[in-house]
C-alpha cells in the first residue's frame, strides 16, 4: 500500500491578507452608518498630506458621502517636500472632493517664535496640531465631522502626536496595517506614485517612517500582529523572527500604550467617568 | 416516543426574521421600529407571517454598558408595548402572531440579556422569557459586568411547534442545543447581535462560524434554527446580520446579507422534523447514550 505524506508547514500565504473588496464595502458601510445615520451629518473633512493613509480615506469617505460631501484639506507648512503637496492635489483631483489649501507656516512660525529653540520633534508636533485645529474649524465651518487618518501600525508603534492626529472622531482605517492599507489603496485605485512611494510623515526634511521606525512596515506588521494576537516576544523570535526586530517593535508598543488611550484621571468618587459611569462613545 | 406538539398544533407555518439596526439608547424610536418593520410585512401581497423574529436587544441596541439600567424594562412593560405597537402598525383586522424579541431585562432591579416569546392579540401572552446563559466577556464584549446569568434553558409549547430560544453565544455552545434537543424542541430562535470581523476572505469571518454552527446543529439534532441578526454600527463596531433559516437536514433555506436591515420570509413545515430525525437519528443515538455519557460528565 502507498501513502501520500502531506506536511503542514504552519505558514499560510499571506497572513495580512484582507479581501479589499470587502474591506471597501465595510469602511464605506461604516462611514455612512457612523456619519450620516448616528450622527446625522452628511459632510466630512479630510486632511490630505499627499500620502497613502489620507489617500484611502479621501477616497473611502468620497464613496461613502458622495465627492461633492468632503472636503479634502492640503495643510503644507513650509518645509513640507514637493511631492507631498502635489500627491495632496492629484487625490483631491483623482477623487473628485472638494479641495482647499491651507498654509499652515504663519500659525506654527507665530508660536514658534516663542520658542525659537524647540527641536525638530517639537516644531513637528506644533504642525500636526495646527492641522487639527484647522480640520476642526474647517468641519465646523461646513457642518461637517473630521474624519481620521491613522493606520493600526502607527497607533501601535505610537507613531503620531498625541491629540492630534488621533483626533478626529471617527477612524476607518485604525485597525488595519500599513500593509493592508497598501493593498486596499492599489484596489482603490489610488495612483501608484502615491502608494510606492516611502511612507513620511514629512514633518522634517527627508525623513521615512521607516527609518524613524528602524523596521519595514512589512516586517513590523508581522510582528505587530503576533503581539496583538497574544504572542510573547520570545515565542516570536521562536519563529523565526530576528531578536532586534522583535524587542524593537515590542519595546514601542510597550512604551506607548498611554498613547491610545484619554488623559489619566484622578478616581476620588464611585461614580468616577468612564471608571464607575460607563457609557458608550455613541450612547 | 415522539413528543406531542401542542393540540391541533398545525404543521405549516410562516416565518418573518427582521434584520434590525436600532437606535442606540432610544427605546421609543425602536419600539416604533417594530412598528415599521410589522407594516412593512402587512404591506405585502402574502398574509402576514405567524412568528415574526427581531435580534438580540433589538429594543435598545448592544453595546449599551452601563446604560443597561436606562433601557432595561420588565417583560410585561415589553410585551404591553408591542402589543400596542402591533395594534397600532396593523389596524383593527390585525392578525394574531408570535412575535420573538431580543431585549434588556429589569427584573426587580436584576438585570439580564433576554428574549420574550409572545402571541400577540387581544391581550398579548408571554409564552416563555430566554435569559441569556452565556454571556460574552472577552475582547469587544463585556457582558457580565453589565447583566446577570440566565440559568436555564426551557422548551416551550406554542401553536407552531415546540420551541426553544438561544441568544446569540448560547447557541455556539452545541451543548444548548442539546439540552433543547433532548427536551423535545423542533425549532431554536436564535437573536444574536455578532459584531463582524476577520475581513480576509469575502465574508466577515463570524457570518461564516454562524452559518456552519447552526448548520451542524441543525443537522445534528435534526431542528429548524431561526436566526436574526443584529444590524448596523455601533461605536465602530459593525454588526453583521445574515439572518437566516436553517432547516432540520442542516440546509441553509434562506440567508440575508450581512449588512443593511432586511425581511427574510420563510415556510416552515415541522414534518421536516421528523423526516430529518428518521434519516439521520442521532438524536435517538444521544438519548440512548445519555445516562453513560451524563455519568462521564458527573464524575470528571
Amino acid at each position: 500500500m502507498k501513502f501520500r505524506t502531506l506536511q503542514a508547514n504552519g505558514k499560510p500565504g499571506d497572513e495580512l491578507a484582507i479581501d479589499v473588496t470587502l474591506a471597501e464595502r465595510w469602511l464605506v458601510a461604516f462611514l455612512r452608518d457612523e456619519l450620516v445615520r448616528r450622527r446625522r451629518m452628511t459632510k466630512a473633512v479630510v486632511g490630505v498630506s499627499g500620502g497613502v493613509d489620507s489617500a484611502v480615506v479621501a477616497h473611502l469617505c468620497a464613496k461613502a458621502l458622495g465627492p461633492a460631501n468632503v472636503l479634502g484639506v492640503c495643510m503644507p507648512y513650509k518645509t513640507s517636500s514637493g511631492p507631498s503637496r502635489r500627491h495632496g492635489e492629484l487625490v483631491i483631483r483623482e477623487t473628485g472632493i472638494r479641495g482647499l489649501t491651507i498654509d499652515i507656516s504663519d500659525a506654527v512660525d507665530g508660536y514658534l517664535r516663542c520658542e525659537p529653540a524647540a527641536s525638530p520633534q517639537r516644531r513637528g508636533n506644533a504642525m500636526a496640531r495646527m492641522r487639527m485645529i484647522v480640520l476642526f474649524d474647517q468641519s465646523a465651518k461646513i457642518g461637517g465631522l473630521p474624519v481620521g487618518t491613522g493606520n493600526k501600525s502607527e497607533r501601535m508603534f505610537g507613531y503620531f502626536t498625541w491629540h492630534a492626529d488621533d483626533s478626529p472622531p471617527i477612524n476607518p482605517i485604525g485597525d488595519l496595517f500599513k500593509t493592508q492599507v497598501w493593498a486596499l489603496a492599489r484596489h482603490l485605485g489610488v495612483p501608484r506614485q502615491i502608494v510606492n512611494k516611502p511612507a513620511t510623515a514629512d514633518l522634517i526634511r527627508g525623513q521615512t517612517d521607516e527609518e524613524d521606525l528602524g523596521i519595514t512596515y512589512e516586517l513590523a506588521d508581522r510582528i505587530l500582529r503576533r503581539i496583538l494576537m497574544g504572542y510573547t516576544p520570545d515565542d516570536i523570535i521562536a519563529q523565526g523572527f530576528d531578536p532586534g526586530d522583535v524587542r524593537l517593535v515590542a519595546s514601542r508598543v510597550a512604551a506607548t500604550h498611554w498613547k491610545r488611550h484619554l488623559a489619566t484621571t484622578a478616581m476620588i468618587s464611585t461614580t468616577a467617568i468612564n471608571e464607575y459611569y460607563l457609557r458608550p462613545v455613541d450612547y | 416516543m415522539a413528543r406531542p406538539r401542542t393540540a391541533k398544533a398545525p404543521d405549516r407555518f410562516s416565518l418573518a426574521l427582521v434584520q434590525f439596526a436600532p437606535t442606540k439608547g432610544d427605546v421609543a424610536a425602536n419600539f416604533a421600529g417594530v412598528g415599521d418593520a410589522l407594516s412593512a410585512l402587512a404591506e405585502t401581497r402574502k398574509p402576514f407571517p405567524d412568528v415574526v423574529v427581531f435580534p438580540e436587544t433589538a429594543l435598545s441596541g448592544y453595546f449599551v454598558e452601563g446604560g443597561v439600567r436606562d433601557v432595561a424594562m420588565q417583560t410585561s412593560v415589553v410585551a404591553e408595548r408591542l402589543n400596542s405597537i402591533a395594534a397600532k402598525a396593523l389596524g383593527r383586522a390585525r392578525p394574531k402572531f408570535d412575535i420573538v424579541v431580543g431585549f434588556y431585562e429589569n427584573d426587580l432591579g436584576k438585570l439580564y440579556n433576554s428574549a420574550l416569546y409572545a402571541t400577540l392579540g387581544r391581550v398579548p401572552t408571554v409564552l416563555h422569557v430566554h435569559r441569556k446563559l452565556f454571556l460574552p466577556t472577552y475582547g469587544v464584549f463585556d457582558e457580565e459586568r453589565f447583566v446577570s446569568r440566565g440559568r436555564a434553558i426551557e422548551v416551550f409549547a406554542t401553536q407552531h411547534g415546540r420551541a426553544a430560544i438561544l441568544i446569540c453565544e448560547d447557541a455556539v455552545h452545541s451543548l444548548s442545543a442539546i439540552v433543547a434537543a433532548l427536551n423535545g424542541a423542533e425549532i431554536i430562535y436564535v437573536p444574536s447581535a455578532s459584531p463582524g470581523r476577520g475581513l480576509e476572505n469575502a465574508e466577515p469571518s463570524n457570518v461564516k462560524m454562524w452559518r456552519e454552527i447552526l448548520q451542524v446543529a441543525a443537522a445534528e439534532h435534526g431542528m429548524f434554527f431561526a436566526y436574526a441578526g443584529l444590524v448596523g454600527f455601533e461605536g465602530g463596531k459593525g454588526f453583521t446580520g445574515a439572518s437566516k433559516l436553517i432547516g432540520p437536514f442542516g440546509d441553509l433555506r434562506v440567508e440575508a446579507p450581512f449588512l443593511g436591515t432586511a425581511l427574510v420570509r420563510a415556510a416552515v413545515n415541522l414534518e421536516d422534523v421528523g423526516v430529518a430525525r428518521a434519516a439521520l437519528p442521532a438524536l435517538g443515538d444521544l438519548e440512548s447514550n445519555l445516562a453513560e455519557l451524563t455519568d462521564q460528565l458527573r464524575n470528571r
